[in-house]
């Protein structure tokens, strides 16, 4: 199983990662041989075995209430592709809000 | 003419008080309005890669208690679930919720109908986080994040609901109770608990399932009944025009008092739920159940059963004080103190103390006076230090000023005035001043000892002791019958 070069750039569109060309053609690679992995054990007889969600053997991983300090504010938005006033800045959502309308 | 009956259920979202966010550290503040956008946020809440959630345990415990108030099943083995839909105020692509092991499901609360009492079963209880917030400001939005991640509990309904007032007494009785679980503030005004209603209509005695319109955003308890209300009402008309209602998913305009279709595709119904690979099962013990199930404080209906039993309250007072849990301890801890009777202390309390929280828009918790300020002023008033009147003006200046009793009594001289001595020679005054009066009263017209003692408690600017001066009064006047 081998991924095209479009479904790369699909993937990394999604991601909301930049690729370079030549890291593109790199995990091309790694993509396709971890699909192979995944598709050799859709091969395996599972017939007799009862589905689980984890395979882990941990269980009630909690921790106490507890706040501890944030992160400054201008530390988490310089990831942000784009920021004003404090927030994050995207694209204004399906023509903002819907228009009341009145039922006859 | 066919006759239409109303189903209701509900899906009820509030917050829980918790220090930190469900899935990270950030300390979960006060939504007070003017809070500066992104400054309780971390990588985990902003959905950074390569980030963990990690699970609050308090949450997970309120969440059990909640179940377990509202007589649910606690599951033995629960599993969050990605819930995935795409909207900017969701960081993550997808909301970490529950979906098919929820902590706790089946259980009921009973609510009071016109009908006598009736339970509303409930479906499940289970936890989720918030999302952040989106500003729209032109063709972009802004996207805060402060209360992504706060955690958040959805309690859902059966449809057993069958008019907008059982719901809302249904809303009420629920906030009552996460009030006093300590799950969240009730403060409804902070946008603390959420409502979406489904509300579909069929004809009586028909158990069909109708097509639902399910309103999204009710924030108060007054825009979900009306909301419901305007509903039905429609949903009937519909009907009985002839036509057919389909299923839809509504907002609301307050302004407007009207439902409206959502053409958003902000509530996909295809939400793709898989289970949470990044957070492991919990598995709730029949021992961890047990502890919590101690821990519950005792809840409103056991409370008002209490209240009337042990002091002797009526249903409306019982009620005034048990609606709030503040309000509630603040009489415990008053009648504990056992220097008043309870009956006494409810008139103060839901009285003048009711009145002048009002005044001042505070809640029992905030203002100045103590239970044992309180019970302090009473016991003048009852030893008569101080007149009731007086002893209430006492108690406005009290929480007006955090001042105790007795400096207010001492500053402003306002002792009850007991000194026979004194009194008397208050009362010859009086009667020296208003020789008509006098003469009438002599001549046999004895409704006129009224308006002097009137007089003589302006005179003492009412601080006289009434009983007192009734007697001295009528001393007074007959002494000076025989002086005649
Ligand atoms: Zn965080």
């Amino acid at each position: 199983m081998r991924l095209t070069r479009e479904e790369v750039d699909h993937i990394a569109e999604l991601a909301k990662l930049a690729l370079t060309e030549e890291e593109k053609e790199r995990f091309a690679e790694q993509l396709s041989a971890v699909l192979e992995y995944a598709a050799r054990l859709q091969e395996l007889d599972t017939e007799a075995i009862p589905p689980t969600a984890t395979v882990l053997p941990l269980r009630n991983v909690m921790r106490p209430d507890e706040p501890r300090p944030p992160t400054p504010r201008e530390d988490i938005l310089a990831n942000a592709p784009a920021a004003e006033e404090g927030c994050f800045l995207v694209q204004a959502v399906w023509g903002v809000e819907p228009e009341p309308e009145v039922e006859p | 003419m066919t006759h239409y009956e109303p189903v209701i259920g509900l899906e009820v979202h509030a917050q829980i008080h918790t220090a930190s966010k469900m899935f990270c550290r950030c300390p979960v503040v006060e939504d007070t309005g003017d809070l500066e956008p992104n400054t309780y946020v971390c990588p985990v809440c902003t959905a950074m890669p390569g980030t963990l959630p990690v699970i609050n345990r308090r949450a997970v415990e309120l969440t059990i208690m909640t179940g377990l108030a509202l007589n649910c099943e606690i599951l033995p083995v629960s599993r969050f679930a990605r819930k995935s839909y795409f909207y900017p105020d969701l960081p993550k692509g997808y909301q970490i919720s529950q979906h098919g092991l929820p902590l706790a499901r089946d259980g009921y609360l009973e609510i009071d109908t016109e009908n006598g009492p009736r339970r509303v079963r409930i479906d499940n209880v289970h936890l989720e986080e918030d999302t952040g917030k989106l500003f729209h400001v032109g063709n972009v939005s802004l996207v805060d994040f402060n209360r992504a991640g706060v955690p958040l509990i959805e309690i859902v309904t059966k449809p057993d609901m069958r008019s907008a007032e059982e719901v809302r007494a249904f809303a009420v009785k629920l906030r009552e109770i996460l009030v006093y679980l300590g799950v969240n503030s009730g403060d409804m005004e902070k946008g603390v608990m959420r409502f979406e209603a489904s509300v579909s209509v069929r004809p009586v005695g028909s158990d069909e399932l109708m097509p639902r319109h399910e309103i999204k955003n009710l924030n108060s308890f007054r825009a979900l009944a009306r909301a419901v209300a305007y509903e039905i009402e429609q949903q009937i008309k519909t009907l009985e025009s002839g036509g057919r209602v389909t299923q839809e998913t509504m907002g609301w305009d307050d302004a407007r008092g009207v439902t409206y279709t959502q053409r958003t595709k902000e509530y996909a119904h295809d939400y793709r739920y898989f289970p949470e690979p990044d957070l492991p099962p919990l598995e709730v013990s029949r021992e961890w159940v047990e502890s919590l199930r101690r821990q519950l404080p005792e809840l409103p209906d056991a409370r008002r059963a209490r209240f009337r039993a042990e002091y002797g309250l009526g249903d409306f007072e019982t009620e005034l004080l048990v609606a709030d849990r503040a309000v509630a301890d603040y009489f415990e801890t008053a009648v504990g103190l056992g220097k008043v009777s309870p009956k006494t202390l409810a008139n103060w309390i839901t009285g003048d103390l009711f009145r002048l929280m009002k005044e001042t828009r505070r809640g029992i918790d905030e203002i100045p006076v103590s239970p044992e300020g309180l019970v302090d002023l009473i016991r003048r008033v009852e030893e008569g230090t101080v007149n009731l009147n007086t002893g209430r003006e006492i108690l406005e200046e009290m929480v007006a000023t955090g001042k105790e009793a007795r400096q207010i009594i001492e500053e402003k001289g306002l002792a009850q005035i007991s000194d026979e001595v004194a009194l008397r020679e208050i009362i010859e005054q009086v009667l020296d001043q208003h020789p008509a009066q006098v003469e009438q009263y002599l001549g046999g017209k004895t409704q006129v000892a009224g308006w002097l003692m009137g007089q003589v408690m302006k005179a003492t600017r009412g601080r006289a002791n009434p009983q007192l001066v009734r007697s001295l009064l009528t001393e007074a006047l007959e002494a000076r019958r025989e002086a005649r």
